[in-house]
């Protein structure tokens, strides 16, 4: 039978843990709702949904990663970001996590926050940062665009997966003889690969986007350029 | 400018579908990064069931609820490609209805002004009248 479970399972981290992370979630989620809010306009929200549907297709697109027997899927912080900003887009995201283990029974229910803070909040919030800082050095290209988006991807899938060494080092359910630095080692090397496929992915994306609809992508909306722009720009500076 | 920003997102939906329908058959069946991470140190056989060792993994616990829908496929469905296709389908569709619902409906309107989202005066009149059509 073929593993179709791509988030923490039940039983994976204790119950106090992942009750103390439900929390966490449930608190930034509320953060996101009140700061993504002056995004969302008429525009952004069916784009929002597009995005959260878009990336629930793609994690289901299990790519080997050139590991014998292991396999990558999307984890879609960075894409989200990139498309509708780094609130809105960590919204997405959980919104994904929340269809998948309430319908898709992928990733325990008592896990969510778990899940929530590892890929939705940190892995948006990394990628974001990265985002913020590369889109105003580089290039303003397909080119410039396109590493953003990659490096940012990668990036935030280690440091997902680094919440979740995180997590398991606070409520780790087996006992590692205090190897948590294999596991840590393990998910760092792999999700180094995955991160290469989700950079591709999310380069792939956006630069396509940008290129039929560059006012859909919200990092270039949103973030001006180093230098000043030769135009000035209608509202919309932060 | 707004009914192109639909076709854009009726177009992204179709591409959605068509990967979550027909491209997720072809996708690697290996566990991923996290699960095999947390297998490494236990055995396994031909249906993927623990035959020795330690590893995270055996602490896992059966899923609250399961459903129709659970691990990707259709329960009943026999037809792998189909079952797989169409559960695709179903949960691109119910992620874009309570995604792009839940956004719909907590969006900004009208004189809420300052987003770093366009900005342009004709979205936010825009805004006013939907908010106003809306009620």
């Amino acid at each position: 039978m073929e593993t179709l479970a791509m988030h923490i399972s039940n039983g994976i981290i204790d119950g106090p843990v992942a009750a103390v992370f439900a929390a966490v979630a449930l608190v930034a989620m509320t953060f996101c709702v009140l700061r993504g809010r002056s995004d969302l306009d008429d525009r952004l929200a069916p784009m929002a949904g597009l995005v959260a549907a878009f990336i629930f297709a793609v994690q289901m697109l299990n790519f080997p990663i050139f590991t014998a027997g292991v396999s990558g899927h999307l984890l879609g912080g960075a894409l989200a970001a990139m498309l509708v900003g780094p609130w809105v887009g960590a919204l997405c995201v959980a919104v994904v996590l929340v269809v998948q283990a309430l319908v898709f029974g992928d990733g325990g229910v008592a896990m969510l926050g778990l899940n929530i803070t590892n890929m939705a909040v940190l892995g948006t919030a990394a990628a974001y940062l990265l985002i913020a800082l590369l889109l105003r050095v580089l290039p303003r290209t397909p080119t410039g665009l396109g590493v953003t988006a990659f490096v940012s991807a990668l990036f935030s899938v280690v440091v997902a997966a680094m919440g979740f060494v995180g997590q398991y080092w606070l409520g780790g359910t087996t006992d590692l003889g205090g190897n948590l630095g294999g596991l840590a080692g393990t998910m760092a090397g792999v999700h180094l690969l995955i991160g290469v496929g989700e950079g591709l992915i999310t380069a792939t994306t956006v630069v396509t986007v940008a290129k039929v609809r560059p006012d859909l992508v919200y990092a270039l909306r949103a973030l001006k350029p180093a230098a000043p722009a030769p135009v000035p720009a209608v509202g919309g500076v932060r | 400018m707004r009914k192109r920003s639909w076709g854009f997102v009726v177009g992204g939906l179709l591409v959605a579908l068509l990967l979550a329908g027909v491209v997720s058959n072809f996708a690697s069946s290996h566990p991923d990064g996290l699960d095999s991470s947390l297998r490494e140190g236990c055995t396994f056989d031909a249906e993927d069931n623990i035959t020795g060792g330690t590893c995270p993994a055996r602490a896992e616990r059966e899923h609250e609820i399961g459903g129709p829908l659970a691990d990707y496929g259709i329960s009943g469905v026999d037809n792998e490609f189909l079952s797989t296709g169409l559960s695709g389908v179903l949960g691109v569709l119910l992620t874009f209805a309570v995604a792009g619902g839940a956004f719909w409906l907590v969006r900004r309107r009208g004189s809420d002004a300052g987003g770093a989202a366009g900005g342009a005066p004709d979205a936010a009149a825009d805004g006013r009248q939907r908010a106003g059509t809306a009620g």
